[in-house]
């Protein structure tokens, strides 16, 4: 397996220019919130808790509203064959980024694979219907730029709750416009269609996860805390991989000689943060100057 | 596809009998590939459970799936360091409420389950270890599968579970942010509080919903 440089490269050279200017307002947004944010206590990595939990509140009231009534609604009246087809055909259309995240991450076994996905879903499987490649033992993948970012060694930064996105830290919400331009669905020209096929995926993603709610809301004391410990420690996951390190300790032993997780985990954190404001952010600036070093 | 899920599940329905076989002290793969494979089979004939009938499902869980967990290290997790401040008598309180909390959560995942395919990956482990993690995937079709992997350790009573990572998120040392907070504000009496009132706030019509 070698590196040949394919035509992705290409594609993302030419549109790392008009990504340049885009990134670096998002980079000055981020620091406006971080400076906007001191003020707050707890959690390390939630400087921002005050305005994130009435973000938190805003996106349940729309959900409420709005996107959970629609998905329940979906649900309801499609019967599971077609929403599995609907959710396929929006998994496909993720797949060629997943490739050149996989790709930007030097996992090029797995971008492999994700193109392969891609052709054969495409092809034998009815415009992505039929997610046929997995079956054929091309597992789906779960990659994002923040995920690349993170693989770079880009810290996390803050926990922040975006309108309508919801929860991310600085640096996902940082790649998020990537993502959103390398979307299939988001960079179809036709507005109508574009904001159909948004509104769909949207209350097809919602439907999955209907199940969650009740159990969400019975199992925990403080919901907004919940998820945001759920959403740092997936993404962690998710960055190595599905192989963090993870450590249990004894709090019944006598001696305490090891760093207890929740120590080296606030550490972590508190790095992370630091990282991000003084180094991160710089980091993340030059790289939008220099894509010449990507190919 | 319809054709290509029934294939599966018939694959799976295969696996149960090979399963069950042995009954002496077992290893703990073969310990939760039973238990799910037990506790599933009895969700997918019952149609009460999966109309969401939570005192069954709770009968199930107590009786399949709880005596295979150890509660205690569980809360000793989620808890963290001011475990060690608690009084025996504050650290059965905790136990007792924590587990409520999480027999009904895992109750209301179960009511969820419909068909989706179960594998169990295989298990790296050594005669001498004491601890043992055991990886199993839920999939689904045009998704990443979910992992679920369980944390076992070896007691004299067998090997029990104290930890279950969904989606590489532990369901136990998940609560150590917000159980500080609860022990920061009012003490561990100010935890066991919150946590008893949860339970009841729940076990009345109105907070069931």
């Amino acid at each position: 397996m070698s590196g040949h440089e394919s035509p992705k490269g290409l594609m993302l050279n030419s549109r790392f220019d008009r990504l340049c200017s885009g990134a670096r307002n998002w980079v000055v947004a981020g620091m406006l919130v971080l400076v906007a944010g001191c003020a707050s206590t707890g959690n390390p990595q939630d400087p921002l808790e005050g305005y994130n939990r009435a973000m938190f509140s805003f996106n349940e009231g729309v959900d409420k509203a709005v996107i959970r009534p629609a998905a329940q609604a979906y649900e309801a009246v499609l019967p599971s064959p077609v929403r599995t087809g609907i959710g396929n055909v929006f998994g496909n259309l993720g797949d060629p980024w997943i490739a050149m995240n996989n790709l930007l991450q030097g996992k090029v076994a797995d971008a492999i694979s994700d193109v392969m996905r891609f052709l054969v879903n495409t092809t034998l499987g009815f415009a992505g219907i039929l997610d046929i490649a997995s079956e054929a033992g091309l597992p789906k993948h779960d990659e994002d730029f923040g995920q690349t970012l993170g693989a770079w060694g880009v810290g996390e930064g803050a926990y922040v709750v975006l309108p309508f996105f919801g929860p991310r830290t600085l640096r996902d919400a940082a790649a998020l416009p990537f993502d959103m331009l390398e979307d299939n669905v988001w960079s179809i020209q036709h507005v109508p269609t574009r904001n159909t096929l948004t509104a769909v995926r949207l209350t097809h993603t919602r439907s999955r996860l209907l199940g969650l709610d009740k159990t969400l809301n019975e199992a925990t004391l403080d919901k907004y805390r919940y998820v945001r410990d759920f959403y740092l420690e997936q993404r962690r996951y998710k960055v190595f991989d599905g192989n963090p390190p993870r450590v249990y300790e004894d709090f019944n032993g006598d001696e305490a000689h090891r760093m207890p997780v929740g120590e080296s985990l606030d550490v972590l954190a508190r790095v992370a943060v630091e990282e991000l404001e003084l180094l991160g952010v710089g980091e993340l600036v030059m790289l939008g100057r220099s894509p010449d070093g990507m190919n | 596809m319809q054709r290509v899920l029934s294939c599966f599940f018939a694959l799976f329905l295969g696996l149960v009998p090979l399963a069950s076989a042995d009954v002496e002290v077992k290893a703990p793969d073969v310990l939760v590939r039973d238990v799910t494979n037990e506790v599933l089979e009895i969700v997918r004939k019952d149609r009460a459970i999966q109309a969401g009938d939570t005192q069954r499902v709770f009968g199930l869980v107590q009786d399949k799936v709880l005596p295979h967990f150890n509660f205690r290290r569980m809360t000793m997790l989620a808890v963290g360091r001011d475990w060690r401040n608690a009084t025996p008598e504050q650290q059965g309180r905790l136990v007792d409420a924590f587990q409520t909390l999480l027999v009904r959560t895992y109750s209301n995942a179960l009511t969820q389950y419909r068909d989706q395919v179960i594998e169990f990956r295989p298990v790296r482990q050594t005669a001498a270890d004491t601890t043992v993690q055991v990886r199993t995937e839920v999939r689904q079709s045009g998704a990443q599968p979910i992992g679920i992997d369980y944390t076992l350790e070896k007691t004299e009573k067998g090997w029990k579970v104290f930890d279950v990572v969904v989606a590489g998120v532990s369901l136990v040392t998940n609560y150590r942010g917000s159980f500080g907070d609860e022990i920061r504000a009012g003490g561990i009496d100010g935890l066991i509080r919150s946590l008893e009132e949860k339970n009841r706030s729940l076990e009345t019509p109105q907070g069931a919903k």
